[in-house]
């Protein structure tokens, strides 16, 4: 039974669906149950929950990703699946300390002021909740002032900030001076992105990372994360 | 099912309505006077019993007539030619109906190079960075020979866009005489693509063999009739206004015949026209119409085609000038006046000036793809692969003209847009305004996978050098390595008996029991 | 005077007017003499035909080639000043022979049996005449025997071959089997061209040479005048 709700699971996040609504690859899957009542279902019937993370839902973005890499699936259909997985991962928030699992952490992210780019930045985000971690996805156009706040109060393992313009990228080096007044520096990994940014102008900031692309975004996020632990 | 080309919706004019009319009044004034040279003493004469004005000229060394045409003759002609052509083909799938019309394009391949170029892509090394290496085309130009040809046709066989065949090179191996081309050259192309065939003649008197063995393959002279998978093409008239005795005597035999067969001119403006716009334009009108007018006279209803291979003169050698602009315009000039007379067309697009794949032989085939294409004649003579002024024929540049047509083709699908699209996209677009993102990312994916969305370029490399050419020449391996459904065992056993002059290297199954 | 009518000949040359009435670069020569009324008159001036040819038309023709390789000169403008130059060359050759001048050689052209392609053989007979040639062109779809008999009352010193199709230059190897058979193959040299052959072509069949244009055809000429 738990084998099977699994395997329906890892099945639908291959898939790409979200909730019983969606289309999939294949045909005739709509009004089956998606991910996310899949997930309440096998809450429900206790099924262990790391079982469903690593089995169910890693496991599968590994598939995914493969397809990727073979050209069978496109980035639309990559970040279906991210979306799947961000969304089981939502649901099952609440029973992970329970259950011994360990979170992969958490992200906030944001367009920073006077910015409205906001694509690249979105997919980022549904890349990273779909890697298993838990975003806080703050908008665009975010003053300096909201984005310490949030800092402060949501205690983030990882801050990532998106420029496009030259004009506004400077604005993260204003960001990072104030996390750095408010004492909140030390407590967060600063990783930057945005199409007018490098590798360099991250270290001449002070950043702590940047990323080309979400894919770049999750595997810089997970050398930080294992060269440094990151217990809060 | 026949071969569905593409339909064009609002074909691309240059022309008004009353320029048609003013070129038409034209050419029907100079098929007057000064009416044609013509060197074929049989079209004089049925001309002379049909009521035209034929005169013998003296003081010339070949016989030769001035044939003033009336215009009863011409409209007599454009009235029973058939206003729809059917070119069969070996698999009934690959027939091409076109109607005069109807703005519906075929994509055919054509005309007869004598060179052939081979690719080699040998390996540069960076002068500055040793450990890049770059491949870089070479092109080796040699005589074609029947290898090549059923090279060609099997490539093209493969290729998506490609609708019809026209023989791309010519045969030219030491055992081709002009008694064994033709035999020879139309069963190595109808033995290596199920599309239609067209060919020009070498020698008259292959023409029975031709057809003959064209028949065995239909499945005889009625089914060949009913699905014609060969056709002829024939410059019968030299420009400017001559009729030429063997290309005439030729014509006449095949309309005799009732196959179908292009009746092609191809003026040059500036040497064998006018160079002016105005003064092409009437005199391969009236060309062109004088051929359909024999062929009519010749046998009432044959099926013929309006052939137009128009191009201007290069200023500085005065040969063609394939790649000038004024070349597309004429072209889609003569689409006009088919379509005025209601008769399917035969026009030329693609073929470069330089003379080998690259920048240039893309630049320029590309632009006269697109803008004939819009025209809406029904065969387009795209010259697949053909570079050179029609000298050089190149299967690599072939590979990469059929992605050019396939966008083309992609572009000129109907827009989908009607009340249930939109209630689909309202509803998509209340929904996601609505969401914190605002990304209507989820619904590519249906559409994606649906043939709905242009495929990306399919040679595009990494961005750092250009692997245009290498990733053809790879797609050109592969089809190559297609099997080709080649004409059945027995047929074939049979077309060797009864036909003389086949080479035995083209039977595919020699050397089976 | 005679400097004046030289200048204008060359003058004319240059700007490609035959006749009176034909239309050069120069819109304002039109009506005025073209290069036939002027060589007419410099000879009723007494100007030699000597000098007519080294000090107009030759430097004439050079100014032409040179514009043309500078491409400022198309081809028919090219093409117009050889055939000016061609027709005063038909007024001076008989009077040349007569005072035992000698004169660049004679070449008779010809589009061979089978074969209607002529566009390409009328331009090389144009400008081998505005070199200074004497040419007779025999037309289209020549048959052997015709080349023959031509070759053998004219005795000209050079035989152009033109031949588009691969199928009709084969013929161009029977002209020149049938010249040998006749004797008449050391008398001339044969020149082929047209798109069909080629180099390798031109030694298999044993043409004296090939020509890919009208230029190249002058300068083999001038090798053969010279050796
Ligand atoms: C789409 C677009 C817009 C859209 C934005 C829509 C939206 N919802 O975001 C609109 C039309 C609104 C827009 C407006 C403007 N734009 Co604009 N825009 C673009 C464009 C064409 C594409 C950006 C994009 O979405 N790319 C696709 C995504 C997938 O890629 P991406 O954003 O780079 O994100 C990827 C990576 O960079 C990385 N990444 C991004 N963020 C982050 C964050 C983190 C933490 C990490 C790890 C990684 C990461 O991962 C992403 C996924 O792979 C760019 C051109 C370009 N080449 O970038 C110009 C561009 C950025 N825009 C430009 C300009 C000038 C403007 C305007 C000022 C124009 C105007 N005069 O009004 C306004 C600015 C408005 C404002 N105040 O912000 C210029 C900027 C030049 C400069 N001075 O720096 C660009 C470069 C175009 C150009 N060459 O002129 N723009
Ligand atoms: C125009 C043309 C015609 C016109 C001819 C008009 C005319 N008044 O000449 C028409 C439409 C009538 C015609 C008919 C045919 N044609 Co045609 N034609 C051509 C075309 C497109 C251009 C030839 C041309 O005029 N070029 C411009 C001139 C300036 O260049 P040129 O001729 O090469 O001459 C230059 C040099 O070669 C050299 N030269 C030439 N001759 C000589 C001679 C000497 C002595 C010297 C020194 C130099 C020299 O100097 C010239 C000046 O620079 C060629 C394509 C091509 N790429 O050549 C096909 C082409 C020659 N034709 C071809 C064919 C097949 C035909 C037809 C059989 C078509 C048919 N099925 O009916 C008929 C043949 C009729 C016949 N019996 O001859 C094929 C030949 C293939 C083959 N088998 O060899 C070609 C190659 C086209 C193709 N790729 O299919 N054609």
């Amino acid at each position: 039974m738990s084998e099977d709700i699994i395997e329906l699971i890892k099945k639908n996040v291959i898939q790409g669906r979200v909730t019983q609504d969606d289309e999939g690859i294949e045909e005739g899957m709509v009004g089956q149950p998606g991910v996310t009542e899949l997930i309440k279902e096998a809450l429900a019937s206790d099924v262990d929950v790391s079982g469903i993370i690593n089995k169910g839902l890693t496991a599968s973005m590994e598939v995914v990703g493969q397809k990727f890499e073979n050209e069978e699936y496109y980035i639309p259909d990559m970040l279906a699946s991210a979306e799947a997985v961000g969304a089981a991962m939502e649901i099952l928030e609440p029973h992970l300390a329970k259950s011994g699992v360990k979170p992969k952490g958490k992200i906030l992210i944001a367009t920073v002021k006077g910015d409205m780019h906001d694509i690249g930045k979105n997919i980022v985000s549904i890349l990273l909740r779909g890697a298993g971690y838990m975003v806080k996805d703050l908008g665009n156009d975010v003053e300096t002032g909201d984005i310490v706040e949030a800092v402060r109060e949501e205690k983030p393992d990882f801050l990532g900030l998106s420029a496009l313009l030259t004009s506004t990228m400077v604005n993260m080096e204003d960001t990072i001076k104030a996390l750095k007044e408010n004492g909140l520096r030390d407590r967060v990994k600063i990783i930057i992105g945005g199409a007018p940014l490098s590798q360099e102008y991250a270290e001449s900031i002070g950043a702590d990372g940047y990323g080309a692309d979400g894919f770049h975004a999750i595997s810089v996020i997970e050398s930080l994360n294992s060269g440094d632990s990151l217990d809060s | 099912m026949p071969r569905e080309g593409i339909l064009i919706s609002n074909p691309l004019e240059r022309l008004s309505g009353e320029q048609v009319r003013q070129i038409h009044d034209a050419s029907i004034e100079i098929l007057n006077d000064p009416g044609l040279l013509c060197f074929n003493k049989k079209a004089a004469e049925i001309f002379q019993s049909r009521g035209a004005k034929v005169a013998g000229v003296s003081g010339s060394d070949t016989p030769c007539w001035t044939v003033k045409i009336p215009e009863k003759l011409v409209t007599g002609a454009l009235d029973s030619a058939p206003k729809t052509v059917t070119l069969g083909a070996r698999n009934p799938d690959n027939a091409l109906i076109m109607k005069g019309d109807e703005p519906r394009v075929f994509f055919i391949t054509g005309s007869e190079t004598n060179m052939w170029l081979d690719v080699d892509f040998p390996t540069y090394v960076n002068k500055s960075d040793p450990g890049k290496e770059i491949k870089v085309p070479e092109f080796q130009p040699r005589r074609g020979m029947v290898a090549d040809l059923c090279d060609s046709a099997h490539v093209c066989e493969h290729l998506e866009s490609v609708d019809g065949y026209i023989r791309t090179v010519n045969i030219q191996d030491k055992d081709i005489t002009g008694d064994n081309k033709d035999v020879n050259k139309f069963f190595a192309c109808l033995n290596n693509t199920t599309k239609h065939v067209m060919s020009g003649l070498t020698s008259l008197n292959q023409l029975d063999n031709v057809v003959k063995m064209a028949e065995m393959i239909a499945g005889g002279p009625d089914k060949l009739k009913e699905n014609p998978i060969i056709s002829f093409i024939t410059c019968l008239v030299k420009s400017p206004l001559q009729f030429v005795d063997d290309t005439t005597e030729t014509f006449m035999e095949v309309c005799q015949r009732g196959l179908p067969i292009v009746v092609s001119s191809s003026p040059q403006a500036g040497t064998s026209a006018p160079i002016k716009e105005a003064g092409i334009m009437a005199q391969i009108n009236a060309e062109v119409l004088a051929g359909i007018t024999l062929g009519q006279l010749v046998n009432r209803g044959t099926p013929v085609l309006y052939g137009s291979v128009p191009v201007r003169a290069r200023m500085d050698t005065l040969g063609d000038s394939y790649g000038s602009i004024e070349t597309s315009q004429y072209n889609i000039d003569c689409v006009q006046m088919a379509r005025f007379y209601k008769l399917p067309n035969y026009s030329t697009s693609g073929v470069c000036d330089t003379k080998i794949p690259g920048q240039q032989s893309s630049i320029e085939r590309l632009f006269s793809d697109i803008v004939v294409t819009l025209s809406g004649p029904q065969f387009l003579h795209c010259a697949f692969g053909l570079l050179d002024c029609n000298s050089v024929f190149c299967l690599l540049q072939a590979v990469l003209d059929d992605t050019h047509f396939q966008m083309i083709k992609f572009f000129l699908k109907s827009p989908r847009i009607n009340e249930q699209e939109l209630e689909t996209v309202k509803k998509q677009i209340r929904e996601v305004v609505a969401t914190p993102q605002k990304m209507f990312i989820n619904y590519i994916r249906p559409v994606m996978r649906s043939g709905e969305i242009s495929p990306p370029y399919p040679f595009e490399g990494d961005g750092d050098s250009d692997s245009v050419f290498a990733l053809a020449n790879e797609r050109l391996q592969e089809l190559r390595a297609k099997p080709v459904e080649h004409i059945d065992p027995d047929t074939t056993a049979r077309i060797f008996r009864e036909i003389p002059g086949l080479l035995p290297r083209l039977n595919v199954y020699k050397g089976e029991r | 005077m005679s400097e004046d009518i030289i200048s204008m000949i060359k003058e004319n040359v240059i700007q490609g007017r035959k006749t009176r009435d034909d239309m050069g670069i120069d819109e304002t020569l039109s009506g005025t003499p073209g290069v036939l009324e002027l060589t007419e008159s410099a000879l009723g001036n007494n100007i030699s035909p000597e000098a007519i040819i080294k000090q107009a038309l030759t430097p004439g023709m050079e100014v032409v080639g040179e514009k043309f390789s500078t491409k400022e000169y198309f081809i028919p403008d090219m093409l117009a000043s050889a055939d000016a130059v061609g027709a005063a060359m038909d007024i001076l050759k008989p009077l040349l022979e007569e005072s035992n001048v000698e004169t660049k050689g004679k070449f008779v052209i010809a589009t061979v049996k089978g074969d209607i392609h002529d566009i390409g053989k009328n331009i090389v007979a144009i400008l081998l005449k505005g070199a200074g040639y004497q040419v007779n062109d025999i037309g289209i779809d020549v048959p052997e025997d015709k080349i023959i008999n031509v070759v053998r009352e004219e005795q000209p010193d050079y035989l152009g071959l033109s031949a588009l199709l691969t199928t009709t230059m084969t013929s161009m190897e029977s002209v020149i089997k049938a010249l040998k058979e006749n004797n008449l193959r050391d008398n001339v040299k044969v020149l082929i061209g047209g798109a069909a052959v080629s180099d390798e072509y031109a030694r298999e069949i044993g043409a004296d040479a090939f020509c890919a244009d009208g230029f190249q055809a002058i300068r083999v000429l001038e090798e053969f005048e010279t050796t």
